[in-house]
């Protein structure tokens, strides 16, 4: 009897590791899929190479003037210029600070609130939703020993994060709202928040934002009109909230009629009902819907414009008319568009993360 | 006038109907103190809506039904004062799956009754320990058996403190081997005296436990006795047809 030995082991045979064992088994793996995979490369090869050479290798990036693009790429140059406008619009340049102060201190809320491990979220919150829009509103419009600037000088990215956070934070609580109201047992109650959503949602947003510029002062005597960044703001409100509501309502009906009785059953009152054990459950549901409602509103800001008012896209907008700098549109709308892809891909990719979060621990 | 009567539940010709469709049909019903019912009856027969409506899960069109001493109606005071007093089990458990064990016990006490969040954990743990799984306390219910569910719900229903339990269907949900824990537990907790009202199938439950039994059909109340009579000799031939198909096999 000899004692028992296992065979060494021996390394994998180069196809099944490493790059080469890869490519064979994912990308070769049949005639259609070798294919596939070589039409794929020969679409890339031809449209990114092209594309590259002219935004990087042949692009001008100093200068201040288009006769510094000599080279017949992009011409970056138009994008520094201007930089300030598409950034602030017609901000006075020696407020600068203001806007810019006003956005670290959101980042720093942002970072504050979203990441676990930091302490004193209740404090963050609290401070995020009664300090911060006080101090923002002084920071940016004026007051308290500052300059007044007016709203119609505001422009550019800072005007779009502006319209999209305002949209964003006052449109959640309202929807919420709406859609409690949708369900509620009360007909009053249901019929004018019915009335409400179906209004709202079924009006373009460019009607409203139309509407809320030329017919609101309508109905203002004298001197008490408001605001025209308030105007569109109030209806971009208006429009977000009846969609969130939307949303909101799907993530209601998906809990289990189990759930409310349940919490009935405990004595718990309606909005403790609604607040510890409903909209805790729901808003996991929801938050693929309310971040994919959030991506959309941050992008509609751009019709603003068509009251004229100047987010980024605006500005680009206008500056592609400059007779000075003619013919550079497709650097600008590159520019536009890379833009707004960071803010919404960060949106759409923190949704994920806190869907994954939320998971764990209450699978049932 | 709870003193004076011992009842501590009165249904006096309660009707009630979905719809068109007349579900209760005139139910009179007295439940004394520290009395145990089993209330039993094929699926449809209104059993469930009956003790749904003691708590107001369910609304009742006509008739009174009074819980220790408060009539309930639509007044929103007096339904949050009865659901104070009297706690329920459902079929499907109803556990809040985003909360722990000792999370689903807690909440009602601290925010129904504005108890401090240690004293409520105190009381939470205790009835965990009599149901037997004090060291599931932090785990969230999606990580429990069924059984061991069900009997979270009960501590959660006992940690309000409640005069009256009501069982709707309690073991249904559950498979074969977990039934026995949660009527364990209901013995157990029938033993110290508590009222309780109990749709179940589990006739031997009912013999065990009960003080009386009532059959029920299309809505009304056919039959009620002591177990051992309702068992042995029940009156109508309804009853004796139930009866034949439940211990029949």
């Amino acid at each position: 009897m000899s004692e028992f030995i296992p065979k060494p082991a021996r390394p994998a045979p180069a196809t099944e590791i490493g790059v080469i064992g890869w490519a064979r088994k994912n990308l070769f793996s049949s005639i259609p899929n070798a294919a596939i995979t070589l039409l794929t490369v020969y679409v890339l090869w031809s449209v990114l190479v092209p594309f590259l050479s002219w935004a990087f290798v042949n692009a001008d990036w100093v200068g201040s003037t288009r006769a510094d693009c000599t080279s017949g790429g992009a011409c970056w140059v138009f994008i520094s210029v201007r930089f300030n406008l598409f950034m602030y619009g017609f901000y006075p340049e020696d407020s600068y600070w203001r806007p810019n102060l006003t956005f670290i201190l959101l980042i720093g809320f942002l970072i504050w609130l979203s990441i676990p491990r930091i302490p004193f979220k209740k404090i963050g919150a609290i401070l995020a939703l009664t300090v911060y829009p006080v101090l923002a509103y002084v920071l940016l419009y004026g007051g308290f020993g500052l300059e007044v600037i007016p709203t119609h000088r505001w422009g550019g990215l800072m005007l779009t994060l502006v319209l999209a956070l305002i949209g964003i934070v006052v449109a959640i609580p309202i929807g919420v709202i709406l859609a409690l109201g949708r369900r509620s047992e009360m007909p009053v109650v249901r019929m004018v928040c019915v009335i409400f959503i179906e209004f709202w949602r079924g009006v373009p947003l460019i009607t409203i934002l139309f509407m809320a510029s030329v017919m609101l002062p309508l109905f203002f005597v004298g001197g008490t009109d408001a605001d025209k960044l308030m105007r569109a703001l109030i209806g971009i409100v208006m429009f977000q909230s009846a969609y969130m509501a939307e949303v909101v309502r799907g993530g209601l009906q998906a809990l289990s009629k189990g759930q409310f009785e349940g919490a009935d059953a405990l004595g718990l009152s309606y909005w403790q009902k609604m607040f510890l054990v409903v909209l805790p459950q729901a808003m996991k549901i929801m938050i693929p819907g309310i971040v994919n409602t959030l991506i959309s509103l941050f992008k509609d800001t751009s019709l603003i414009v068509i009251i004229g008012l100047l987010d980024i896209l605006g500005m680009v907008g206008q500056a592609l008319a400059d007779p000075a700098w003619l013919g550079y549109p497709a650097e600008g709308y590159l520019f536009v568009a890379f833009t707004f892809w960071i803010f919404c891909f960060s949106m759409s990719r923190y949704s994920i993360y806190l869907e994954n979060k939320l998971n764990t621990g209450h699978k049932r | 006038m709870t003193q004076e009567t011992g009842n501590i539940i009165t249904l006096k010709n309660v009707n009630k109907w979905y719809g068109e469709f007349h579900v209760l049909k005139d139910i009179n019903l007295d439940v004394k103190m520290g009395e145990k019912i089993v209330i039993c009856g094929p699926s449809g027969s209104g059993k469930s809506t009956m003790i749904r409506c003691i708590n107001h899960l369910e609304e009742h069109q006509e008739g009174d039904i009074i819980v220790d001493g408060v009539i309930l109606n639509n007044d929103l005071k007096n339904i949050g004062k009865i659901r104070k007093e009297v706690g329920m089990v459902f079929q499907h458990f109803n556990l809040f799956p985003h909360l722990t064990v000792l999370q689903n016990c807690t909440l009602a006490p601290i925010w129904v009754k504005k108890m401090p969040q240690k004293e409520a954990e105190k009381i939470a743990m205790k009835f965990l320990e009599r149901v037997k799984i004090p060291d599931q306390a932090n785990k969230f219910p999606g990580q429990l058996s069924g059984g061991q569910q069900q009997r979270v719900a009960i501590a959660r229903s006992l940690c309000m403190n409640p005069r009256v339990m009501l069982f709707d269907e309690p073991t249904s949900a559950l498979d074969p081997e977990m039934i026995k824990e949660v009527l364990d537990v209901m013995v157990e907790l029938a033993g110290e005296g508590m009222t309780m009202l109990c749709v179940t199938h589990e006739m031997g439950f009912a013999k065990k436990v009960a003080d009386r039994v009532i059959f029920m059909d299309a809505g009304q109340i056919i039959e009620e006795n002591e177990p051992e009579s309702f068992f042995n000799n029940p009156q109508s031939e309804r009853t004796k047809l139930f009866l034949s198909q439940v211990l029949g096999h």
